[in-house]
């Protein structure tokens, strides 16, 4: 019982962990709340519904498909508006809400409410210390490990890295060196979107697919956010774990209250953050960040 | 130019406003307001099943009133109440003092159906509740008959009758396990009860706890998800360390894909057999990727089974014209045809006229005789006034169970059970399949 708590804590942190990425990624270097993220997992979720089984293609290339119409519509939803108003906060919101819930309508005129399924990338399951763990679910984890990664190296191994924390920190100095800020924007959302997309192709096959699949984890992600401390991925990491703990302890320890699992796990935040209001890994140096 | 445009918008207002009222009136027609959450299955069914039913009722002529043939007219409204019940009130609200509809039918989740059934008692208007089990919508008919009297139920019974299906289903069963896994007879099977945290599961629940130690099967522990749940993962971890051979699940929402199809891709080792609501339409196999074989549900249609001389033809015509299979809440269909039928009896629309008759109806309808408990003393409960009465050669409702794609009837099953059903015997009815993962795991050699 013990080692299928522990286990199940870890695979449910990271799946959060892999959503909560993306959205602290964009937050951090561009300091824009994204409503819309978990609507382009949502979108990506759809594209391999459909180019699965509707076009009958194959895994392989349904990925890439949907990873790119993804990232398209991140690109030209930022481009045609959010760029001209990136700098009021809320308006970033207001506008980010609204598209999320432009592609939800968009999804049921095209696909009606209904429970869809995104197709299982690796199917079965592995048996961990005699409890069993869907291989999608340790994909997800390693997947969390790749991205991470890779997103280190990219912006602290790179031009372009550098140039999204150059303008994170202080765009108005980073147009004076030189620096298009507003295409660093445009490729930090490019990012964002791809982060998302690739949590909707590897998260997706685990839930159900529908309309409206963006709400409930955008609430979650967004209090492990806050959590972590805005715009640290590293506190997003263990804060996705802690929130993970604390649903699977629910529902081992409280099976009856197991719907409570995400008002307790948003309980132990609120107390964390009235403890330490900065989060856990709250920035106080801009070089703090990453 | 301001000056223009502000005469142009206030011309297009009032456009708006006078047009409407110049159009002729629409006569002799009969409306039929069809509330229910339109963006999801349900609704879908509500108002496809009305559908049939308009088309058939006016292609024969319409409906006999006063000498006068009336055509049907439905009206779609969508009460959202899936994701807001607070929306379904307004909703209901709408379709009344806009769209004036003779009479009403639909409402699907419990919490919606309350307000919904509020805004209609205030009208005085007959609203005819095709998905909300919960007896407590009805007993309001009990304690406040001459506000409630308005409201009827044609599918599905009552959370008691349902439950008490439930156990005939979970009876036969374990039957069927103990038999074909060489169980020995003192070895008692081990349940684990999974309901999704909404009021109509609540006391089906409590009842599913006391009850299922009396028959003879122990209880491993109870887990109640929300019905939204993305991810029931731990909740199925949890479950399979406590080695249950059976998991009775209650649920409505779409966490009854995600149960089915996490617990068939992790091969839980456990016979599910309870209400499972997604699992009664086609899509589920689509939703789940197949992986949810096996699940077996209550269920009030099954393809090839013939619980009347009109369920057969009904889903013929469903499926030929909607392409899919319908849900119980397509028992719209039956709602509007006996609705004909007590119309064209009582020549009138007037709902006083109306419900007496209704009260005292019996509709062959395509799930079952309707007939319905009547208001007084003799009405105990758990059986109400106004709602839909249960039993064999009533409404039994039927057990399905996802076989290799197919959803097949498997009870009430010849010679299984006692009070008269083991006496059923509609004609479609399979045998019921005993999970792979469980024969593996469970069967003695």
């Amino acid at each position: 019982m013990f080692q299928a708590f522990v286990i199940q804590a870890l695979v449910t942190g990271g799946v959060y962990a892999l959503l909560a990425v993306g959205f602290s990624l964009i937050f951090g270097v561009a300091r824009m709340v994204n409503l819309a993220h978990t609507s382009f997992l949502m979108l990506a979720a759809y594209g391999m519904f459909y180019t699965t089984y509707r076009l009958g293609l194959d895994v392989f290339t349904a990925i890439l498909i949907s990873l790119v119409a993804t990232i398209i519509i991140g690109l030209v939803s930022y481009k045609l508006f959010i760029d001209r108003i990136r700098e009021h906060e809320v308006t970033v919101m207001l506008i980010t809400l609204a598209l999320a819930t432009i592609f939800q309508e968009s999804m049921i005129l095209a696909f009606g409410a209904h429970f869809r399924e995104a197709p299982t990338l690796i199917p079965g399951y592995a048996e961990i210390f005699a409890v069993k763990v869907m291989y999608q679910h340790l994909l997800t984890i390693a997947v969390v490990a790749v991205v991470l990664l890779g997103m280190w190296l990219l912006l602290t191994k790179t031009k372009l890295g550098i140039a999204i924390r150059a303008t994170a920190q202080d765009a108005e100095i980073a147009n004076l060196m030189g620096i298009n800020v507003s295409n660093i924007l445009l490729v930090a959302m490019g990012i964002a979107a791809a982060l998302a997309s690739i949590a909707g192709i590897v998260v997706a096959p685990l839930w159900v697919v529908f309309p409206y699949m963006w709400m409930s984890p955008l609430v979650m992600i967004m209090a492990i956010v806050v959590l972590g401390g805005l715009g640290s991925i590293k506190g997003s990491l263990i804060a996705a774990f802690i929130i993970g703990l604390v649903e699977v302890a629910v529902v081992f320890y409280l099976p009856g209250g197991s719907f409570l699992r995400s008002a307790i796990a948003l309980l132990v935040m609120v107390i964390i953050l009235v403890v330490r209001p900065e989060g856990l890994y709250g920035i106080v140096f801009e070089e703090e960040r990453l | 130019m301001k000056k223009f445009f502000f005469i142009c918008f206030v011309s297009i207002i009032l456009a708006a406003m006078i047009l409407p009222a110049c159009a002729a009136p629409v006569t002799d027609v009969i409306k039929v307001g069809v509330i229910g959450p339109m963006k999801f299955m349900e609704g879908e069914n509500h108002w496809n099943g009305a559908v049939l039913a308009r088309d058939e009722i006016n292609a024969a002529g319409g409906v006999n009133l006063n000498g006068k043939k009336y055509q049907i007219q439905l009206i779609k409204a969508d009460s959202n109440e899936i994701l807001s019940p607070t929306d379904a009130a307004a909703a209901m609200e709408r379709l009344i003092t806009v769209d004036k509809p003779d009479f009403v039918i639909g409402g699907f989740r419990t919490e919606g159906v309350f307000p919904m059934q509020e805004v209609a008692m205030n009208y005085k208007k007959i609203f005819m509740n095709c998905g909300a089990a919960t007896r407590a919508l009805q007993a309001k008919v009990e304690t406040n008959y001459d506000r409630y009297k308005y409201f009827f139920k044609v599918t599905p019974y009552n959370e008691y009758f349902l439950v008490s299906t439930d156990f005939k289903m979970l009876n036969m069963v374990a039957t069927i396990l103990k038999k074909e896994l060489n169980l020995p007879a003192t070895e008692k099977l081990r349940v684990a009860i999974v309901a999704e945290k909404l009021t109509w599961a609540d006391a089906m629940v409590t009842t599913a706890e006391a009850t299922i130690p009396k028959l003879g099967m122990e209880v491993v522990g109870t887990w109640r998800p929300s019905d939204t749940a993305t991810d029931v993962n731990a909740e199925l971890t949890a479950i399979a360390a406590k080695n249950p051979h059976i998991i009775f699940p209650t649920f409505s929402g779409p966490v009854g894909v995600t149960f089915g199809k996490q617990a068939g891709e992790m091969q839980i080792p456990a016979a599910i057999v309870g209400i499972v609501v997604e699992a009664q339409k086609s899509g589920y196999w689509e939703a789940t990727g197949g992986k949810g074989n096996y699940v077996m549900t209550l269920n009030t249609y099954a393809d090839g089974v013939a619980v009347t001389e009109k369920t057969l033809p009904f889903l013929a015509k469903y499926k030929k014209q909607f392409g899919q299979f319908p849900s119980y809440t397509a028992a719209s269909y039956d709602a509007v045809l006996m609705m004909k039928g007590i119309i064209e009896k009582a020549q009138s629309l007037d709902p006083e006229i109306l419900v007496p008759l209704i009260e005292k109806s019996e509709y062959l309808s395509t799930a079952g005789l309707i007939k319905y408990y009547p208001v007084g003393p003799d009405t105990k409960a758990p059986a109400c006034p106004h709602d839909i009465m249960y039993g064999p050669g009533l409404t039994t409702g039927l057990g399905t169970q996802w076989q290799n794609g197919q959803l097949k009837g498997v009870w009430p099953a010849k010679g299984i059970g006692t009070g008269g059903f083991e006496n059923i015997d509609y004609p479609g009815i399979v045998p019921y399949m005993i999970p792979p993962a469980v024969i593996e795991k469970f069967k003695v050699k």
